[in-house]
């Protein structure tokens, strides 16, 4: 068995642009992604992350690299000859044909026999939970159900890798929660090794096992749901993904695998870790995630503890989300309302005085620019 | 070689194109440029063509005459360039009365309830499955002396007691214009009907809300909405009526001379296709200018499919 | 504001304006029946069977009653062959035209490719210039290479080439291609190609693809191509006029033929006969379309 089920080396395809020039919408992108992987291709439209996935199923051919399915180079393949199936963001159901007929197609065209064909299609039909749709016309279905038998269409193929292109995204919240969980289980189920691409950060965190964070053609960060949210290699990354407040900065001392950052704007030092070796003098970007930092009444004999003024408090049902102001700087501050009270004076109200106290690892210090 | 194959969009293009390509060049373009090359040939003696460079042909259509009354050796023969102006003129009368005709009724189906459209089209569809021929014929049997119209106008002369003669319709110029009118309508109502159709009622809404009175926002906006719809009709009806010699043929008699009319006995009776072929060229090259000018104008809108 | 609100103007204008469409059709069908050989005046309705006293002098036998016409039509041999040659004609262009105008719709819509702008340019000729046009140009192309290859090979007799159904069918092929190719290309216009990349996605390739998927979705578009290249093939009196020879006449020609001689309520009967079929046909059409899109609405 080889290592990966798909692997990119050094990847990258240009498109011309309609101004006559060409643009990489991949750039010299590396991947490997493991077997059996729930794998996801997570940036904003036009990051590169369908190109991507279309060079996987052989829609789009690089202009240089290799992609490799197995330990197979793909060259130039059409993608009929690919072991891997997709799930399309507009499902692509044939809509002359019936739920039956299309998820059938696949196997028609290895020639399977009809008997085989049936059981098979009635099997994955019963796991997307559409069976007895067997003869309705895909124009006939809700959009949750069309979005199962594309599913279904690409699955009853066993492909070694099932590609799936936003295929969550024409779905209404409720029901896009509720697909996100089954997809997953599902993917448990079948052991495929799944390359899911989308825009939406919390899609990408709730369902996959590994991340990719692409940006501008290129990978900015490879990692599980919580390195990616809890460590972010960069500044492009931890604002990508969720919110957090930014510092700028210059290093004052390093080591221990602790930082020491001089922040001018705020007038004060303060402590964080990283992931890297700095100098003295280096310039750095603080990031710190709004529900990381706690409002206390009194100063805390604790590295990172400043005196702060309350602008603004939203309170928004779990949370009050506040806005705090640290030396003139603006400081997003989420705290977490665990009381149970209908007091309005048991959380934070505007225009007060409080301190700020900040764990140093939860200040990540990030190359600066 | 068929990975080869699969890489080249060109190639892929070009064989899909190829079958249309050989109809539209061989059967297309090729007699163009014969017709061009005959029309500046000369008559053999048995209707064939000499292949030569005269201009003959083309001075005979601009008046160029030899055999003159008076005894010149050459003289001004208004015959052809009269005719040309005839058909134009033809083919302009009947393109403002269709647009005439046609306005109201595609409007009265473009405003009606989406369901009774497609019944309304229908109507407008069903003459047209007659033949061409066909039609003319039926209004050879309507105007002519003993015909319909003459036989309605004498029981209706009849109901009070007024003397009647029988009119002499058929074989005149109006004929024709009817009959050409009658043949083309449907070609003008469907493009309208399609441009007109387009046009969101929240449009007519803003006008009325804007304080246009029905008339001004027929003039202001339903009518400048609708102009891509009037000039595909104009094409689809312009040009035929150009060219078109039965409906002359039949219900002018032989007494109303067309440049079709021409063209075609030069082909037929007169046996000179020489003279034919420069007769069809100007025609073309006719039409070609009003099109060009009328669409550069207008644009070129895709209610030509419409019909 | 009601938008289904018209004028009085219009409406009377609408009735006049379909007034004038059926009263030639009116008068046609109801000659069909006309109890006179020479259908100038209408002398009345056939009524009886048997022998019947024709205005004029003539008493002929009217097994067929009131239908007496369309018997006499369908005992008619030059009005069978020439229906008989306007089908194959209409039949043999509209399939090939339809063939050759979709695959034109395909390259033009999907591909690019070299002579792709004087391909589109080409395809605009059969429409901005008059048929009389495009006719005499062929007949001149036929009858020159006619004459040359008679002349060179020296064919005689039967085998001479000559003008007749071949030289009618390629002229009715060129004139329907861009109509057919407009039509496809606007359904063309709207579609998606991940339909295609799905299928071939899921192993199908090219060919596969393009007939199980491809050509099916198209459908719609290239059966109204079809449809109307059929329409103009039938209609079709120019160009068939300038390309026909001995033995392909047709019922256009046919009739053209008729006008200038004493005409019986025979060609009435023929119009009439025209008019039923086809209408039967483009109902049937539209009830199966209507049929298509009603089970297409069933889940909105």
């Amino acid at each position: 068995m080889p290592d990966f089920a798909v692997e990119l080396r050094d990847v990258v395809k240009t498109f011309p642009t309609p101004e006559g020039g060409y643009v990489n919408a991949v750039d010299h992108v590396d991947m490997q992604i493991k077997n059996g992987e729930f794998f996801s291709l997570l940036g904003s439209s036009g990051c590169g992350k369908t190109t991507t996935l279309r060079m996987i199923a052989g829609f789009e051919w690089p202009t240089s690299g290799e992609v490799y399915i197995g330990d197979q180079g793909q060259g130039r393949k059409p993608p009929f000859q690919r072991p891997v199936n997709t799930v399309f963001q507009s499902y692509a159901l044939f809509q002359h044909m019936t739920v039956f007929q299309n998820v059938a197609f696949g196997l028609e065209m290895e020639k399977t026999s009809n008997e085989e064909i049936k059981s098979r299609v009635g099997k994955v039909l019963e796991m997307v939970k559409l069976n007895g749709m067997e003869r309705r016309s895909p124009r006939q279905l809700s959009g949750g159900q069309q979005q199962r038998v594309a599913l279904a269409r690409a699955l009853v193929k066993l492909p070694t890798v099932l590609l799936l292109d936003e295929p969550l995204g024409a779905l209404d919240l409720k029901l896009r929660k509720e697909m996100q969980l089954e997809l997953k289980s599902l993917q448990r189920e079948v052991g495929i090794t799944f390359i899911f691409v989308t825009h939406d950060q919390e899609e990408a965190l709730t369902m996959s096992d590994r991340i990719a964070v692409m940006s501008l053609g290129k990978v900015m960060q490879f990692g599980a749901p919580v390195e990616i949210y809890e460590r972010p290699n960069c500044k492009f990354v931890a604002d990508f993904i969720g919110e957090t407040n930014f510092l700028e900065g210059v290093v004052q001392s390093s080591g221990d695998g602790t930082v020491r950052v001089q922040v001018p704007r705020v007038n004060s030092t303060l402590t964080g870790v990283a992931r890297q070796e700095y100098k003295v003098g280096d310039p750095v970007v603080l990031s710190i995630r709004p529900e990381k930092i706690r409002l206390v009444e009194t100063p805390q004999l604790n590295q990172n503890c400043f005196e702060v003024i309350v602008r603004n408090a939203a309170y928004i049902g779990s949370d009050t989300r506040l806005e705090v102001d640290l030396n003139g700087v603006k400081l997003k501050v989420w705290e977490q309302n665990h009381i149970s009270t209908l007091d309005p004076r048991a959380y934070h109200q505007g225009t007060q005085t409080a301190w700020v106290s900040i764990m140093p690892e939860n200040i990540l210090v990030l190359p600066g620019e | 070689m068929l990975q080869k194959l699969r890489e080249n969009q060109n190639i892929q293009g070009l064989i899909l194109i190829l079958p249309t390509l050989l109809f539209m060049v061989g059967l297309l373009i090729i007699p163009l440029i014969l017709t061009t090359v005959v029309s500046f040939g000369r008559r053999s003696a048995d209707g064939g063509v000499i292949y030569t460079f005269t201009l003959d042909n083309y001075a005979r259509l601009f008046g160029y005459s030899t055999t003159c009354t008076n005894g010149a050796a050459s003289c001004f023969d208004p015959l052809y360039v009269d005719i040309t102006v005839r058909s134009f003129w033809l083919a302009l009368e009947t393109t403002v009365l269709v647009i005439l005709l046609a306005y109201p009724l595609a409007y009265f189906i473009a405003r009606s309830t989406p369901k009774r459209r497609t019944t309304f089209l229908f109507m407008v569809l069903v003459p047209l499955w007659t033949n061409f021929v066909i039609r003319v014929y039926a209004w050879m049997m309507i105007l002519r002396t003993q015909g319909v119209l003459n036989g309605l106008l004498g029981a209706f002369a009849g109901l009070f007691h007024i003397p009647f003669t029988p009119f002499d319709m058929l074989y005149t110029p109006g004929a024709v214009l009817v009959g050409m009118v009658y043949e083309f309508l449907p070609f003008m109502i469907l493009p309208i009907y399609t441009s007109l159709e387009k046009i969101d009622n929240s449009l007519y809404e803003a006008a009325a809300d804007l304080g246009a009175n029905p008339l001004r926002t027929i003039f202001r906006v339903t009518l400048p909405l609708s102009m891509p719809g009037v000039v595909a009709g104009t094409i689809l009806v312009f040009i035929p009526v150009m060219g078109t010699f039965i409906v002359s043929d039949i219900l002018g008699g032989q007494k109303v001379m067309l440049v079709g009319n021409l063209i075609q006995r030069q082909f037929l009776d007169a046996r000179d296709p020489t003279f034919g072929s420069a007769a069809s060229l100007i025609l073309m090259v006719m039409t070609l200018i009003v099109t060009y000018f009328y669409t550069r104008k207008f644009g070129f809108g895709e209610e030509i499919i419409a019909v | 504001m009601n938008p289904y609100r018209r004028s009085l103007f219009v409406k009377v204008m609408t009735f006049l304006v379909y007034f004038f469409l059926y009263a030639p059709i009116i008068v046609l069908i109801t000659y069909s029946f006309n109890a006179s050989r020479t259908n100038i005046v209408f002398a009345g309705f056939i009524t009886q069977f048997g022998p019947l006293q024709m205005s004029g002098t003539t008493v002929v036998q009217s097994p067929c009653g009131p239908f007496h016409w369309f018997c006499e039509l369908a005992k008619n041999r030059e009005v069978m062959n020439a229906a008989r040659n306007t089908l194959t004609i209409a039949f043999t262009s509209t399939i090939s035209a339809t063939v050759i105008g979709t695959m034109a719709a395909l390259a033009l819509q999907r591909y690019n490719f070299r002579l792709k702008a004087f391909s589109e340019l080409s395809l605009y000729i059969p429409i901005v210039i008059p048929e009389i046009v495009m006719g005499i140009g062929i007949l001149t192309l036929f009858s020159q290479l006619f004459t040359f290859f008679n002349n060179v090979l020296n064919l005689t007799g039967s085998a001479r080439l000559g003008m007749g159904l071949a030289t009618v069918i390629v002229s009715h092929i060129t004139f329907s291609i861009p109509f057919v190719t407009m039509v496809v290309r606007a359904r063309l216009q709207g579609f998606d190609k991940s339909f295609e990349e799905a299928a071939m996605d899921l192993g199908a390739n090219e060919l596969v693809t393009f007939w199980r998927v491809t050509l099916p979705m198209l459908m719609p578009g290239v059966l109204s191509g079809a449809l109307m290249a059929f329409t103009l093939s039938l209609d079709d009196f120019v160009i068939t006029f300038f390309t026909n020879g001995p033995g392909s006449t047709t019922l256009p020609i046919y009739v053209f033929g008729l006008l200038r001689k004493i005409i019986t309520p025979q060609v009435n009967a023929l119009s009439t006969v025209w008019i039923l079929v086809v209408f039967t046909v483009v109902l049937a059409l539209q009830w199966l379309q209507g049929r298509e899109s009603r089970s297409q609405k069933a889940w909105k």
